[in-house]
């Protein structure tokens, strides 16, 4: 396999995107075939390198940058678990995302950013150093800050100001982090079993310093508390930014970079010997449980989801933490598992917002027997948050409850039980008004065909991806499921 | 073909063309769009030639006219004077492409497109020929050119302010070279030579020298314009036309510090330089700080560019304190780095910053307000020139940044870390503010037409300025040529 199919992989996103920019407004088609014809492209290219990496064929392309310094592309495991999903999300979100702006002003604009979004986000997951990570990352936080902002309302600038502060905080520290390591460790290629363990002793005050910089930098984008404050208020961005940034780039870039630097710059083995990961398991168990109390009391739809989105995030950091390869499992595994029911959740609240203008909770009375198939799809998405068998979640949670007790830490399961209890009390009561609670007033009919409840392109996502949150808590043993590779990672992380 | 290439001496031939064509646009004022056009396409050939010429054959010294060295004018081919002569030849190709926009040939008052073409071509042959002087009177004379024209140029849009502004740079201008001058007197009458290598061998660590050094350094200080000494730039730069603007804060500012790189290392190392050193780099720090928060507070966009730019030039500054020992190397890298990437980016921000003026009828920043139509994509090509002023990757500005704060490390200066980090936040902080305007969703009825040449060749220098990371592989290299460093860029400390 010829290693410039990496190049490729970023080019099918960052081209089209590059081109839509200078698309006038009314070239509505020309856009569309760039956005579907950027997004097949890509997931195919994603699906040869899957098959080749599944044969541990790796691919790795280098190109210098300083005369000490080279960007490092590279396709392991742990990239393909993180690019697939991306890659995937991304096909429905652009199909969402053009039903949903259907006739809305600045589209070109918006996919624009939306395609450098995604490039940034494929970026990540491709990086083979930690050099070319922090150029990406950086690369993911200013362009997602047009999509943020896209309303160009004062409340969705100030959202967009909040998200910049924190966010180039974060990075100005994670690039300080990053020097400083670069320069007392040599280069720093994303390996198994780290790259810091042979330094010398005198040097472990330092890279225990640079660690935790490191992990409040990225901790910022993976919303760990105190950190999380800019995600509920980024809120105010269009549905399928929403959906994007919590399913896949903004707040996953945030835990994948986390586990790489636990998994390949510290290495597990020496991050446990510097007795690094205990005071992380804490901080991201209060996250779990801090983000599900929050999210009890929202009345926005959207607000409650995001409160959710802090919680959960934290459960790929819990079973990361863990440091055994069943918590390690778990935790890698909800980072697909997650994204698939949040992007379901978001792409309903969205139709909601976009079909009959509900946005908050206590508007969704009854409103099951107007949109039932969007209804059902949440329904799904929100059983599999609450970590339902046989639906993704549980899935998730069997594995990280195992992985606690394994790591003779029994009070993970007690994490997990309260979590799971808040999330059926934030959950329960949104599906028992949607199916079961008189509606207020008659929706509006439907002016589509038929009757249908809304348009394909809003439709046919949320479907797709509830029924892929069945599938991979049924299916979850069988060849390629995201179970079976993330196995796979940790089985080589752990040299089993 | 390839001797061909080699033989030509293209480094006279890039400071006698724009001079010649100078003279021709005076002459022929009716023409001068078009010489003018030319040159300006001619003379990145002209560089890429010479880049070519410098990388396939062993450079020899070159000396005008044959006469041997001491007598002679003796041209430095070295990889600094290659990458600025490129870097000038990429940033004024545009900016002239971008005044035929700006200066159309038919307007009311004909005599600024009478003026710009020639004193603009006078200023570029100067910096060309101050990037390649060798001694250190040919710099002294190179700067004066430069100086001149820039007072011509910014005294161009007429005007009391803009008369005012001219003034003060034409007196700032006379005041630094006079103490330059003074310094190269001191050091003549000591050596009797000027050559920079011949004085680089020879000096040695006395009083008068060090009295000479503090005042060419003090002369070019107060040209280059770090603070405090700053206070003439924010309105030369702003007074001027879009075009010239440019200029200044790309290109003339640079042309100071040029010189100021190649007497700290080249003339001066073997003199105790730690505590000027020192003092540069806290100025520069102030310089920093000092300039964007007031690039913060800014109403008017073009005056928000200028104070980024004095904050810019406080980045550079910190390479005379970081660069000793091991660092050295990487610091004097990372001040080139950025030097180039600036010049780029900040002369796509001056452009864009004409164009918005030109479009929106005034550059305060509120007007930018519902900048979606037309603006959108001037307001977006600001923004990508602008991250190479932030230090966001992949810009060039981004490694720079790396380069410095490695050398911080590695020399155990911690509090310049702290100024890079909290200079680079600042500068989000003001960009920001800018995009947050662009943003705001206001409806807007109609929009002038630009003409295309003040649309895309901006574009072209800040997605260089944006992408100048990934790229920055050959310069550098090109940069380190007959270098006064030598690597490693990155150094790597133990405990």
């Amino acid at each position: 396999m010829n290693d410039l199919i990496l190049l490729a992989i970023l080019s099918s996103s960052l081209l089209p995107g590059l081109i839509i920019f200078t698309l006038p407004e009314q070239s509505v088609r020309l856009r569309t075939i760039l956005n579907l014809g950027g997004a097949g492209v890509k997931l195919l290219l994603v699906a040869v390198l899957f098959l080749h990496v599944a044969q541990r064929e790796y691919a790795e392309l280098r190109l210098p940058l300083l005369p000490d310094m080279e960007l490092v592309l590279r396709a392991d495991a742990l990239s393909l678990l993180f690019l697939t999903l991306s890659a995937f999300l991304w096909l429905l979100t652009t199909i969402y995302a053009i039903g949903y702006l259907e006739g809305s002003p600045h589209r070109s604009r918006f996919f624009g950013f939306f395609s450098l979004c995604v490039s940034a986000t494929t970026g990540i997951a491709l990086s083979g150093d930690m050099v070319t990570f922090v150029v990406f990352y950086e690369m993911l936080t200013i362009s997602t800050y047009p999509l943020v902002v896209h309303r160009g309302t004062p409340a969705a600038l100030h959202a967009g100001r909040i998200y910049l502060a924190y966010t180039l905080g974060g990075g100005v520290v994670l690039f300080f982090a990053t020097v400083w390591l670069r320069a007392i460790a040599g280069p720093l290629d994303f390996r198994p079993g780290g790259v810091v363990s042979a330094l010398d002793p005198t040097l472990y005050g330092s890279l225990t310093i640079i660690f935790a910089l490191l992990i409040l930098s990225l901790g910022v984008k993976a919303a760990l508390v105190p950190l999380h404050i800019w995600l509920p208020n980024a809120m105010i961005a269009p549905a399928p930014v929403s959906a994007l940034l919590h399913a896949v780039a903004v707040v996953k870039a945030g835990a994948f970079g986390i586990i790489r630097v636990i998994h390949d710059i510290y290495g597990i083995n020496f991050s446990v010997e510097l007795n690094l990961l205990f005071p992380l398991a804490l901080l991201a168990a209060f996250t779990v449980i801090y983000g599900s109390i929050r999210a009890l009391s929202q009345n926005d739809l959207k607000r409650r989801l995001a409160f959710s989105t802090v919680s959960q995030v934290s459960y790929i950091l819990l079973g990361v933490t863990m440091a055994t390869p069943l918590a390690t499992i778990g935790g890698l595994v909800h980072l697909v598992h997650q994204g698939v029911m949040k992007i379901t959740l978001f792409f309903c609240a969205g139709n909601l917002a976009e079909t009959l203008g509900i946005h908050k909770i206590d508007e969704m009375d009854g409103v099951g027997r107007r949109m039932p198939w969007t209804m059902a799809a949440f329904t799904i998405g929100a059983l599999g948050m609450i970590g339902l068998p046989p639906l993704a979640g549980f899935i998730s949670k069997w594995y990280l409850g195992l992985g606690g007790l394994a790591a003779d830490q029994p009070w993970i399961v007690l994490v997990l039980i309260g979590s799971t209890l808040l999330n059926s009390c934030y959950f329960l009561p949104v599906l028992h008004r949607i199916w079961f609670v008189q509606p207020r007033q008659n929706w509006p009919p439907s002016a589509l065909r038929c009757g249908r409840e809304t348009t394909w392109a809003l439709l046919a996502p949320p479907l797709i991806t509830a029924f892929l949150v069945v599938a991979l808590g049924l299916l979850a043993h069988s060849f390629g499921s995201p179970l079976y590779w993330v196995e796979l990672i940790a089985a080589r992380e752990y040299g089993l | 073909m390839t001797e061909l290439i080699v033989q030509q001496n293209w480094f006279v031939w890039m400071t006698l063309l724009p001079l010649g064509a100078a003279v021709a646009t005076f002459l022929a004022p009716g023409q001068a769009r078009w010489i003018g056009l030319t040159t300006a396409l001619f003379l990145p050939f002209c560089a890429l030639a010479a880049i070519a010429a410098t990388v396939f054959s062993t450079a020899q010294p070159l000396t005008v006219g044959n006469w041997p060295t001491p007598l002679g004018i003796e041209l430095r081919t070295d990889g600094l004077a290659l990458v600025m002569l490129a870097v000038t030849a990429l940033v004024g190709f545009i900016i002239s492409c971008y005044a035929l926009g700006y200066f159309p040939p038919r307007q009311h008052h004909l005599s600024r497109t009478h003026y710009f073409w020639p004193l603009w071509l006078f200023l570029w042959g100067g910096c060309n020929a101050l990037f390649v002087s060798g001694d250190l009177f040919n710099l002294y004379v190179t700067l004066e050119l430069v100086s001149l024209a820039s007072v011509a140029l910014i005294a161009l849009e007429g005007g009391k302010a803009a008369l005012a502004a001219a003034l003060r740079y034409l007196f700032i201008g006379l005041l630094g070279s006079l103490a330059y001058l003074l310094g190269v007197g001191i050091l003549y009458a000591t050596y009797a030579t000027l050559d920079i290598t011949l004085l680089g061998e020879i000096i040695s660590d006395s009083r008068l020298n060090h009295a000479a050094m503090s005042l060419m350094i003090a002369g070019l200080v107060l040209k280059s314009a770090l603070f405090p000494l700053h206070f003439w730039l924010p309105q030369a730069h702003t007074m001027a036309p879009a075009p010239v603007s440019a200029v200044l804060s790309a290109l003339v500012v640079k042309a100071a510090y040029v010189v100021l790189l190649r007497l700290w290392f080249e003339v001066f190392p073997a003199l105790d330089t730690l505590a000027i050193g020192h003092l540069l780099g806290l100025l520069g720090c102030v310089a920093i700080i000092w300039g964007s928060l007031m690039a913060l507070r800014q109403e008017r966009l073009k005056l928000l560019i200028a104070y980024s730019t004095i904050a810019q030039i406080g980045y550079l500054f910190l390479v005379f304190p970081l660069a000793r020992g091991e660092a050295m190397a990487g610091a004097w890298v990372g001040g080139v780095l950025l030097m180039m990437t600036h010049a780029c980016g900040k002369a796509a921000m001056f452009l864009m910053a004409g164009t918005i003026h030109h479009t929106a009828g005034s550059d305060r920043i509120s007007r930018l307000a519902g900048a979606g139509g037309p603006i959108g994509v001037q307001v977006v090509v600001f923004t990508l020139a602008a991250a190479t002023i932030i230090g966001l990757p992949p810009s060039g500005g981004f490694f720079a940044k790396w380069l410095f704060i490695n050398a911080a490390l590695a020399t155990g200066q911690w509090w310049y870390i702290a100024i890079i980090l909290s200079g680079t936040l600042l500068a989000a902080a003001y960009i920001a503010r800018v995009l947050g305007w662009a943003f705001l969703d206001v409806k807007r009825s109609s929009y002038p037409v630009i003409p295309w040449v003040m649309k895309w060749p901006p574009l072209a220098l800040s997605v260089i300025a944006l992408v100048f990371g990934l790229i920055a592989y050959a310069p550098v290299q090109i940069a380190l040529i007959g270098a006064p460093v030598s690597v490693p860029l990155l150094v790597e400390f133990g405990p």
